[in-house]
């Protein structure tokens, strides 16, 4: 009887076991597809579609400062290779994070405008998360607002698109959470008094009222991860790229909003 | 600085226009501590002028209660041609300007 008892118990604990590596296999897009801005209040869309008004909009203006700038030993600026953002840039973000052609790695646009400024212009890079790299990220995304994300998967970037989809369906910290667990199997419904968004990254960098500054997606990971009191990677890890991928993926076809304005 | 201005560029004499600006300022308030436990000290935008033609139209004066990145909003009347200035002045002395040019008809 015993025998039985805990047959039947291990049994039921290796179907719920195999359901739930099951359903963490899944690449799954929420349908239907949302954006951020569709889960904030009035006032924020409004502030977010006023371009004056948008707080964002000052780091355009600063971005399109630098853009302009000469830097490093050779005085370039990126307006000297690339022209006028508005059309060199035109659809740029929405390919991005992809496979750098040199290095064979994961970049993100942050990562790109770093590299160029190291390797083109031979200037010092900008730090992560600075005033500067935010306000020339903001600047090229924009060129791109409108405009649906197109990444896509294929052998290159497979295994990137991989870890960064075994992330978001992994359990952590503290509070033992996934990202799916909010995002793709709760959104619209509340988290205290907050309602969870399906966690997008198309409108960053974003003006964050509670940051009262710009902040990267990297940024925003790292409060999710604080949320659920996991271990925090610094902004611009392999990590964050794989998960930026994945997640740039799952944004299907949702246009690019940069500058993003959320609570 | 960064700071962006809308001022419309034409009006017809004796017309309301409005008048924007926003300013990129941390806005330290004075009451937050750093990683390291010490006092942040405050440093707001803690005065804003505003001239038509020298004669001033507008004054904001701020304080720890004025969230980052202050963007104010006023009208006026459209009298003449000429130009607005805007000057500003925060708590470590660092000074911005910004300036629109503003036609008037009729």
């Amino acid at each position: 009887m015993m025998v039985r008892w805990l047959l039947r118990g291990a049994l039921v604990t290796a179907f719920a076991l195999h359901c739930a590596a099951g359903h963490a296999q899944q690449a799954v897009r929420p349908q239907p597809l949302k954006s951020g801005l569709d889960f904030t209040g009035p006032e924020v869309r409004e502030l977010q579609h006023d371009d004056f008004a948008n707080p964002g909009m000052l780091w355009i203006s600063r971005g399109e400062a630098l853009w302009q700038e000469a830097a490093g030993p050779g005085r370039k600026s990126c307006a000297g290779c690339h022209g006028e953002a508005k059309t060199g840039m035109q659809g740029v973000a929405t390919r991005y994070p992809r496979i750098d052609e040199g290095s064979a790695r994961l970049i993100n646009l942050e990562g790109r405008i770093q590299q160029c400024r190291e390797s083109r212009q031979q200037a010092e890079p900008f730090k992560y998360e600075s005033a500067e790299l935010l306000a020339l990220t903001a600047y090229v995304a924009q060129q791109s607002r409108g405009m649906p994300m197109s990444v896509a998967i294929d052998w290159q970037n497979r295994h990137n698109f991989e870890a960064g989809r075994a992330m978001y369906y992994r359990r952590m910290g503290q509070m033992n959470l996934s990202c799916a667990q909010c995002h793709q199997d709760n959104w619209g419904r509340k988290l205290g008094p907050e309602t969870i968004s399906q966690g997008h990254g198309v409108a960053y960098p974003i003006y964050r009222l509670e940051w009262q500054t710009m902040g990267s997606l990297h940024r925003r990971f790292r409060s999710c991860l604080s949320g659920v009191r996991a271990e925090l990677m610094p902004q611009g890890s392999p990590e964050f790229l794989d998960l930026e991928l994945y997640l740039a993926w799952r944004a299907g076809n949702l246009p690019i909003e940069t500058p993003g304005v959320r609570r | 600085m960064t700071a962006r201005i809308q001022v419309p560029a034409k009006a017809k004499r004796g017309e309301v226009i409005e008048i924007r600006i926003a300013i990129q300022h941390p806005m330290e308030t004075g009451f937050r501590f750093d990683d390291g436990g010490r006092a942040i000290p405050k440093n707001v935008v803690n005065q804003l002028v505003c001239r038509y033609n020298g004669v001033e139209i507008f004054r904001a004066e701020m304080g720890s209660g004025i969230a980052a990145n202050p963007f104010l909003d006023f009208f006026t009347v459209a009298e003449a041609s000429g130009e607005l200035v805007f000057d500003w002045v925060d708590d470590q002395g660092q000074t911005g300007s910004e300036r629109a040019a503003l036609t008037v008809t009729g």
